[in-house]
């Protein structure tokens, strides 16, 4: 490096004379800075970190001390001999500097006159796809990075294709360690044509391509005289000055998720929210959805009076000039272009949990401020990541992407994540799946449209309703769940509150787990997703039973505490009664009516509860049968009171 | 039409966002009040997320008994301007063994703070904590998450943090568990102080240069705010215009030299500053690099 392009010890940003000349002038100016939002990716070994500490540095956002900080630890542990290992600056738990690769997503903050810039650093490496896509669902720009020594690599075409997924506008092609290279033009051109060549494929089309050196410092925050060949801007000066996909968000009709309802006194009803698109002013006609109701907005009341206009990205408190029904989830809309409602959708997912999807489950989906059940049903195909092929697949495994319909439990208020004309609409389009026990996010995922048939089946309206159906049989309907391992006594104690009921005239139904087996369930085996959709067919059968006025009775192991809440979730309130049977495995096991447990120990049935497949406890029953206290007789006389209200 | 947010904007937005969602979806909210800087711009933003309703939650303050005499008295005023509860906590063991920062060490950090800050959320019940940790304080803090879980113990578990996607936020949790939320994540040093500046927050006066009567200890200048403050040999405390970069126990906490006795002036002097903001603070020295990484897994905040 002999020329005066070696940026080491001069940062760029010196605007160190002003801010001593005029403190007041240099804040002013910096008051009126806007934000960008970007991700660096690349493999293992790109210079992601190196780029980043070298941004920081040349933007002098790094201190004294921990300047020297990196200095001695660049001596210590960097990997660059004498000169200072910027990578350091960035690798920041632990655990990861010993390893020496950056295992999470970290934030780092840099500011220059023009902009302030927040950089979610993402790894490289294969097992963390869910890092890169949580970082770049905030992201307005991606810097992919390429070694100008490898080129295009299997790494980078899926970081741009998960960008891409994620909706990023802007994208960057940094190819680096160009002082390896010699500063060649050529290899730069073949890497650009090479990179051109598959973008076009996954659909990028605008890109911005140049040559830097995160290690010297050559194109990041000035132009390099290495490369004269190159005349585009600088990396810093692209960031600086590359269009902010918000502003396209201004010009969609108004939205805004609500998420809390204002209301200190009688007098004031408020609702609070981030307005996710468009712009609003008082006296605008909106709607409620999924209300439908139509009204306008009174005021938009903050802290700092009231305002005339309020914006997209901007956090405000709206009143409405009538009183219609609005709370947390219901999104306020502009009147003439609410968003869709639906109950049925395809959408792309991205599983982000060690544990594989199962079709069928319930999970919490959190979307926009609307938090509903919903779940997932075997993939159309799944995406390789490396070569963008779509294969089959019965469920998604961590790491894996798929496209898949979705069914909520009432409809809920959307906006495709990337619409006709490509604008991509994260607030109402994307969304996170729950585990409901565990509580994990166990996925991100892009809603791409409503399922025909869940806007083309409606609800047929009956004359005679339900209440009118149980009248007649003189009883108020209910499940009565039972819920244990196989053997617990489950079938023998129902059979007895079914006997029980008959006698006093009740009108019920025994629904018996090896009876539905063989008609209805007669496709479903053993394995968690078959046990999860005989749990749901055998909850919508007890449905309509309520319906029709019964008591109905169940007695199926139903081993996993999701579907039984599934269940419960299906029933009116109060109709639910789940009866654990709660018996100890080791005398489940003992009695062995069956014979079953013998056969799952000697390894010849598999999937068996208890043995090799989980039994998940209910936490809080309505009705606890302990089988070692209680005979036959007497656990059936104690549900039939409790069911009855005795 | 509009014009683009300005990043303060952005940022203020964005914590409101997030208070929201905590009042909307946890049981029972508290705020940690420290009475700095972050804490200030943190409170303020409270009043204007749930403005004209009062914040929807209490105040706490898990005190020390060590803090800056000026630093007490703008605490009550604070929380009775923003309408809100103050709680007050202090580590009733750490009081009777009479922990203090001179004879105790990191002992006192760890009894007074992280224990107590413990003690104070299981006392109440609190389910989500906001704090005002900043990502760019700390190298452990730039990864750890806006809504950050902890184990019934309080523990952290830097390797099994759930991924935040936009800006949707899993406030889910397990009876027991928390979560310490971070409102104030993505805003810097500068934001703080221009956000200050712009929105005429009230400051601890500390924080402006005064003169003031200090000693220098190990490297620091340490200001001797009462008469509990032990003197070693050859130890005078002598008047210099000082003030203080962040501010926690009297005894921990560096001074710099400063004349910087208005907003612009520290400002102005923050940013050709060469010593990053933690540099002043005893407690990052205890155990080398990984030391906050360290204290979080231990439950500090």
């Amino acid at each position: 490096m002999a020329d005066a392009h070696d940026t080491t010890d001069a940062p760029v940003y010196e605007t160190d004379a002003l801010i001593a000349k005029d403190i007041d002038a240099y804040l002013e100016t910096h008051q009126h800075k806007t934000m960008l939002r970007f991700i660096t990716c690349g493999s293992v070994d790109d210079g992601k970190s190196t780029l980043i500490g070298r941004l920081l540095y040349d933007s002098k956002m790094i201190f004294e001390d921990h300047l020297e900080a990196l200095e001695s630890d660049s001596r210590r542990v960097g990997t660059q001999g004498q000169e200072i290992d910027f990578a350091l600056l960035v690798d920041g738990l632990a655990a990861e500097r010993e390893q020496g690769i950056t295992i999470d997503v970290a934030y780092r903050f840099f500011t220059t006159q023009k902009r302030k810039f927040i950089v979610a650093d993402t790894p490289g490496h294969e097992q963390y796809t869910r890092n890169m896509v949580t970082g770049a669902s905030t992201a307005d720009l991606a810097v992919i990075l390429v070694d100008a020594r490898k080129g295009v690599l299997v790494q980078t075409r899926r970081h741009s294709y998960l960008a891409h997924l994620v909706g990023i506008r802007n994208v960057v092609l940094a190819v680096n360690k160009m002082d390896l290279v010699d500063y060649d033009q050529a290899t730069f051109d073949a890497i650009v044509a090479d990179y051109r060549e598959f973008a076009k494929t996954i659909g990028i089309e605008d890109l911005t391509a140049i040559p830097i050196s995160g290690f010297k410092g050559d194109n990041v925050t000035e132009p390099s005289g290495n490369t004269p060949w190159y005349a585009g801007p600088s990396l810093m000066e692209h960031l600086e000055t590359v269009k902010l996909s918000s502003d396209s968000d201004l010009v969609k009709p108004f939205r805004m998720p609500v998420q809390w309802v204002n209301r200190p006194n009688l007098d004031f009803r408020g609702f609070s929210g981030l307005i996710s698109a468009g712009t609003v002013r008082p006296g605008d006609p909106v709607r409620i959805v999924p209300s439908g109701k139509t009204t306008n907005i009174a005021r938009i009341v903050t802290l700092d009076g009231n305002l005339d206009e309020a914006q997209v990205g901007q956090s405000v408190t709206l009143t409405l000039a009538d009183e219609v029904d609005c709370s947390r989830g219901s999104v306020i809309a502009a009147a003439e272009a609410p968003p869709e409602t639906a109950d049925q959708f395809e959408a792309t997912i991205v599983w982000m949990a060690d544990d594989a999807m199962l079709p069928g489950r319930s999970y919490w989906m959190k979307i926009g401020t609307q938090q509903v059940s919903a779940s997932v049903q075997e993939p159309k195909y799944t995406v390789d990541v490396n070569s963008m092929d779509h294969m089959a697949a019965k469920t998604l495994n961590l790491n894996e992407i798929g496209v898949a319909e979705l069914a909520t439990e009432r409809p809920i208020a959307f906006v495709p994540y990337r619409d006709e004309q490509d604008r991509v609409s994260p607030a109402l389009g994307g969304f996170v799946l729950i585990d409901k026990m565990t509580n994990r996010t166990v996925a991100a995922g892009m809603l791409h449209f409503a399922l025909r048939r869940s806007q083309n089946v409606h609800w047929q309206a009956l004359d005679i309703t339900r209440e009118a159906r149980a009248d007649l049989k003189n009883q108020a309907p209910k499940v009565l769940w039972f819920t244990g391992l196989s053997g617990s006594g489950k079938s023998t104690i129902a059979n007895l509150v079914e006997k029980r009921l008959h006698r006093m005239n009740r009108h019920s139904f025994l629904l018996d787990g090896d009876n539905v087996r063989h008609g209805l369930n007669r496709d479903l085996g053993f394995t968690d997703a078959d046990r999860i959709e005989n749990v749901r067919r055998v909850g919508e059968v007890a449905r309509l039973m309520t319906d029709a006025g019964l008591i109905v009775i169940t007695a199926f192991i139903s081993p996993f505490r999701a579907e039984r809440d599934m269940v419960r979730a299906m029933m009116e309130e109060g109709e639910f009664m789940e009866v654990f049977i709660d018996t100890p495995l080791s005398v489940a096991e003992k009695r062995d009516v069956k014979g079953l447990y013998a056969k799952a120990r000697a390894g010849t049935l598999k999937n068996f509860t208890g043995i090799d497949s989980p039994y998940e406890a209910p936490e809080n029953p309505e009705i606890r049968i302990d089988t070692t206290a209680l005979s036959p007789e007497e656990a059936a006389d104690l549900i039939v009171e409790r069911l009855l209200g005795w | 039409m509009a014009k683009p947010l300005t990043h303060l904007q952005r940022l203020e937005a964005e914590s409101i966002h997030i208070m929201r969602e905590v009042a909307a979806e946890a049981d029972n909210p508290v705020m940690l009040y420290s009475v700095g800087k972050d804490s200030a711009v943190m409170l303020h933003l409270a009043k204007k997320a749930f403005y004209p309703s009062p914040p929807p939650f209490p105040l706490m303050h898990v005190d020390t008994t060590w803090k800056f005499q000026a630093m007490y008295e703008l605490r009550n005023r604070a929380a009775e301007d923003a309408g809100m509860d103050l709680i007050v906590h202090q580590n009733p063991e750490a009081k009777a063994q009479g922990i203090n920062p001179f004879d105790h060490g990191p002992l006192h950090t760890d009894m007074w703070k992280t224990q107590g800050l413990k003690q104070a959320l299981d006392k109440h019940g609190f389910d989500a904590a906001f704090g005002g940790a900043r990502r760019d304080e700390e190298k452990s803090r730039a990864k750890e998450r806006i809504f950050s879980f902890r184990t019934a113990t309080h523990g952290w578990d830097p390797k099994d943090q759930r991924p935040e996607l936009w800006n949707l936020y899993n406030t889910r949790k397990a009876k027991g568990e928390s979560i310490r939320v971070f409102p104030i994540s993505n805003w810097t040093e500068l934001d703080i102080w221009q956000y200050i500046q712009l929105e005429g927050i009230e400051m601890v006066p500390l924080y402006f240069a005064e003169k003031r009567p200090v000693v220098e200890r190990d490297g620091l200048l340490i200001m001797v705010d009462d008469d509990r403050f032990p003197l070693r040999e050859g130890e005078t405390p002598e008047m210099r215009s000082v003030r203080f970069r962040t501010l926690g126990c009297y005894p921990l906490t560096g001074a710099v030299e400063s004349e910087a006795s208005d907003l612009s002036g520290v400002i102005q002097e923050m940013l050709l500053t060469t010593t990053s903001e933690r540099q002043g603070r005893a407690i990052d020295r205890d155990a080398g690099d990984a030391s906050m990484e360290k204290k979080k897994q231990e439950g500090y905040f």
